[in-house]
């Protein structure tokens, strides 16, 4: 006789077990430090970060030990943790301006004040398998490099201007709305997102979307879906002080730094009916060097700003609602992984419903019979 | 006029399971409008607020609730809700998240009260009165979704034209107000959804 | 940097110390009870409410987690299903996850759970006026399938626009000659809004009207919380001349033998052999040690 399948707790427990074998890997391998992930997987900790919204190191690098690398799966982790977070307090806005530059560069000046700094890029690398590496440090050959040049030096460059700003004093740029320093600014963990949302909400649901969604997103904007004409006015990556006033001693206090990555687009704009021709921005912010990120994020910034400049929306990245509620990864991973769940009630439903309906077309076909579906049907309910 | 330091009333005794407590008898007087229900804590009363209605507040408000106050605000309940809720007290009725009603003779008028908008009919103001009495099986009938059949429930203290004002919304749901009546001891609900015919 | 997290784990994971009771924050499960309120006062409406990330993915049940994690006390007793069933893996995470954080007592017994949350089922016993039913919604807009827009579907509720729904229904009848549709089947609440009842199969939808337990949906990934209170009428949409009726089996259950139950179908073989069974697990299980004792 049939029994009903039962032995979901034990099954469960099983996969755990499994799941932490297979995490672990070859025991006779010594296992990966969360030092090690946080010092030389440093960009991967960058974007779990990032989309995780959490701007700590150490439990980047865990979430990523503990997913198995998975990234996705790493930002799930930590925004889960993030979330019984108490707020304790909002910090004054951050001044990119004082950024302890480590990298710098801009796409639209030859050369400006502070220079062009290129900082440790992959930009000019040659993506060829470097098999040196392969083997551990102390076995390698040394490297065959030319001699560093005199002015280079790790430390951090004093704070440089920002091309906004350059751009800006020649009235040559859509100035940055001023923000009322007594309006709330919107909080998408403490508010579902309505539509039309604000800019501000906006910035914050791109900057915690997933990186390869707004990548496609801003890429399909250069390729004419939306095509705002992109230049790279600045981008900047470096370390900015985190300012906060506490209530009891009235004036800004310093708690620490981070690590940003900062990137103002300039697209050509030919000006509307009651604005003068000039450039318009898009503007993208992530925690450590997620340099992609935030490039993507200013071209997303700026394609969903047609509105507000009298473009005609109309390709998907200009789509405010399409964009902000598909980008987060974690609302997204998790729904189409819940396809894994079993669904056989609906199916048997439909199995009933589909079998039902196809005696009732077999019927009709051997009597050839019309059906009465022509009648007029009243509504109800 | 001396102004004396208030020593501030304590809140709930166990702020996680009371405020969870409380929380199941308001979603249960809710769905069952016209049964009043007893609190099952009662923490210090702070005039004017009673047991019940500080109960309520310590469960559902906090820094994301204005709060509208027929108490005096510089008073000490208006201290109180400050120190253990955080809300922020608002004059104006239609700004308001919740309203603390602790005279019901002396109530603005309904629709001054936030009645929500059409898209978003969940942003209309929760009005809690405080009233001497809820006898049940005697007063008006009360029907609506939550309601078996009927219930009867007498309300006591509201001014005269409070059922006829409060009908006169009716026809503007999904719009509309959602009520707690509460004594020292006992809350009842009335939902936007709930008829209530005076005897 | 590895003793501070390691410092942090061992205040965090020992029974979960470090986590609030049923997991949320209390400034959490204040929003979400508030949102709970205005969804009973409002019925069938869709309340918006700040869904967290919950420590399981959405999609999987974290809009009923939430629902349930704000209104649980020590005093409860929590039963859950998926697919009618307490034994489906995720039922048993979920029951785990309240045994874990919120340490209630959890039961396979219908009658003496005083929560319980579904996913895809309303169970066939009849639930009391004790109880609540917390259902897990996937996608609480019933619009969403004729509109893909948030912002129009809004309107289309705040103005009772429902005449696309009546036109896709109406298609299905010229185009099948019936409506086909199996599960998610529309509901209208009070005669006001236009409901999706969770993808139960439509068998379960006559379970929900003027029923006297307090039904909640929570929706996490659409952030998303509505509710049918006691007593409140739920109708499945339907047009007069073709009205709304539930599918049903040729046979009984094979092991309880009940004809008025939701059965699943099992494959037995590769062959074309089947056999149905109750989807109520408990259900059916209660009739077989009924129809035992009798014996």
């Amino acid at each position: 006789m049939y029994v009903a399948v039962k032995g979901g707790e034990a099954a469960i427990t099983s996969a755990h077990e499994l799941l932490a074998e297979a995490r672990r890997g070859d025991p006779a391998e010594p296992e990966l430090s969360l030092a090690q992930i946080g010092g030389q997987l440093t960009l991967a900790v960058d974007r779990v970060m990032t989309e995780g919204s959490v701007y700590d190191r150490e439990l980047a690098a865990l979430a990523i030990k503990q997913a198995r690398g998975d990234l996705v799966e790493a930002v799930f982790l930590l925004r889960a943790y993030r979330t019984t977070l108490p707020r304790l307090v909002a910090s004054l806005p951050l001044d990119t301006s004082a950024m302890l530059v480590r990298r710098r560069i801009s796409a639209v000046f030859k050369d400006l004040p502070g220079g062009q700094v290129l900082g440790p890029t992959f930009d000019y690398t040659h993506r060829l398998l470097d098999f040196d590496l392969a083997r551990p440090d102390g076995q390698r050959p040394p490297a065959n490099e030319p001699e560093p040049p005199a002015t280079t030096d790790d430390q951090p460059v004093a704070p440089m201007a920002r091309v906004a700003d350059i751009l800006g004093r020649e009235g040559l740029l859509q100035p940055e709305t001023e923000a009322d320093p007594c309006a709330e600014v919107g909080d998408i963990t403490r508010d579902p997102l309505t539509y039309p949302a604000g800019r501000d909400v906006r910035l914050q649901s791109l900057a915690r979307a997933d990186e390869g969604f707004l990548l496609a997103l801003g890429y399909s904007t250069q390729r004419g879906f939306g095509k705002n004409h992109p230049f790279a006015g600045e981008i900047r990556m470096g370390e900015v002080e985190v300012q906060i006033v506490p209530e009891e001693l009235g004036f800004a206090v310093s708690i620490g730094s981070l690590t940003l990555t900062e990137c103002e687009m300039v697209n050509q704009f030919k000006g509307g009916k009651s604005l003068p021709p000039q450039f318009t921005r898009g503007y993208g912010l992530s925690f450590g060097e997620s340099e992609r990120k935030a490039m993507s994020m200013a071209l997303v910034d700026r394609a969903l700003r047609c509105r507000e400049l009298g473009e005609s929306p109309g390709a998907p990245a200009q789509d405010e609602e399409f964009v902000l509620s598909h980008a987060d990864s974690v609302e997204a991973s998790g729904f189409v992984q819940h396809l894994k769940l079993p669904h056989y009630v609906d199916f048997q439903a439909e199995l009933v419903m589909v079998r039902d309906m196809r005696r009732k077309f077999e019927s009709r076909e051997t009597s050839g019979e019309e059906n009465g579906s022509e009648r007029e049907t009243a509504l109800r309910g | 006029m001396m102004s004396v330091a208030p020593t501030i009333q304590p809140g709930f005794a166990r702020p996680v399971h009371d405020s969870q407590a409380v929380f199941r008898t308001l979603l249960a007087a809710l769905s069952r409008p016209g049964r009043p229900l007893p609190l099952p804590v009662s923490p210090e009363p702070v005039a004017p607020l009673g047991p019940a209605m500080a109960a309520l507040a310590l469960t559902l408000l906090d820094l994301d609730t204005p709060l509208w106050l027929d108490a005096e605000p510089g008073g000490e309940a208006a201290a109180w809700l400050r120190f253990h809720c955080g809300c922020p007290l608002v004059s104006e009725p239609e700004r308001a998240a919740f309203a603390l009603v602790t005279r019901p003779a002396d109530l603005p008028a309904l629709d001054a009260f936030h009645l929500g908008e059409a898209a978003y009919p969940d942003r209309a103001t929760t009005l809690v009165i405080q009233v001497p009495e809820l006898a049940r099986g005697d007063g008006a009938l009360w029907q609506g979704p939550g309601v078996k059949d009927r219930e009867l429930l007498r309300v006591t203290g509201l001014a005269p034209s409070f059922w006829a004002e409060r009908a006169a919304l009716q026809p503007l749901f999904p719009l509309g107000l959602d009520i707690f009546f509460v004594t020292d001891r006992l809350l009842a609900g009335c939902p936007r959804t709930t008829r209530v015919k005076e005897a | 940097m590895e003793a501070s997290v390691r410092l942090r784990c061992e205040a965090d994971l020992t029974g979960l110390a470090g986590y609030n009771f049923a997991y949320l924050d209390e400034q959490t499960k204040r929003m979400i009870r508030r949102a709970l309120l205005k969804a009973v006062a409002i019925p069938g409406y869709q309340v918006p409410f700040a869904s967290r990330e919950m420590p399981l993915p959405y999609g999987w049940g974290t809009g009923g987690i939430q629902v349930t994690a704000s209104i649980i006390g020590p005093e409860d007793t929590l039963k859950v299903i998926d697919q009618g069933a307490d034994d489906t893996t995720n039922a048993v995470s979920i029951r785990r996850f309240f045994a874990r954080t919120a340490g209630v007592a959890t039961t396979e017994d219908t009658e003496a759970a005083s929560i319980i949350q579904t996913r895809h089922r309303v169970p066939e016993t009849r639930l009391r006026e004790d109880q609540i039913l917390v259902y897990q919604v996937p996608q609480p807009e019933p619009l969403r399938l004729m509109e893909p827009r948030e912002s129009e579907t809004r309107t289309m509720h705040a103005l009772e626009e429902y005449g696309s729904m009546y036109v896709k229904l109406y298609e299905d009848v010229t185009r099948h000659g019936r409506i086909a549709t199996a599960y998610s089947y529309p509901v209208r609440v009070e005669g006001r809004y236009v409901m999706s009842p969770s993808p139960i199969p439509k068998f379960d939808n006559p379970k929900l009207t003027k029923a006297p337990m307090l039904q909640l949906f929570g929706a996490g990934r659409e952030k998303r919380i509505y509710a049918v209170p006691p007593y409140t009428e739920v109708r499945s949409l339907d047009f007069e001349d073709y009205p709304f009726s539930v599918e049903g089996w040729d046979e009984p259950c094979a092991l309880c033998g009940a004809t008025d139950t939701y059965l699943d179908e099992i494959v037995t073989d590769d062959h074309g052999g089947r056999m149905f069974v109750c989807s109520d697990s408990n259900h059916c299980a209660r009739r077989r040690a009924a129809a035992g004792e009798e014996a």
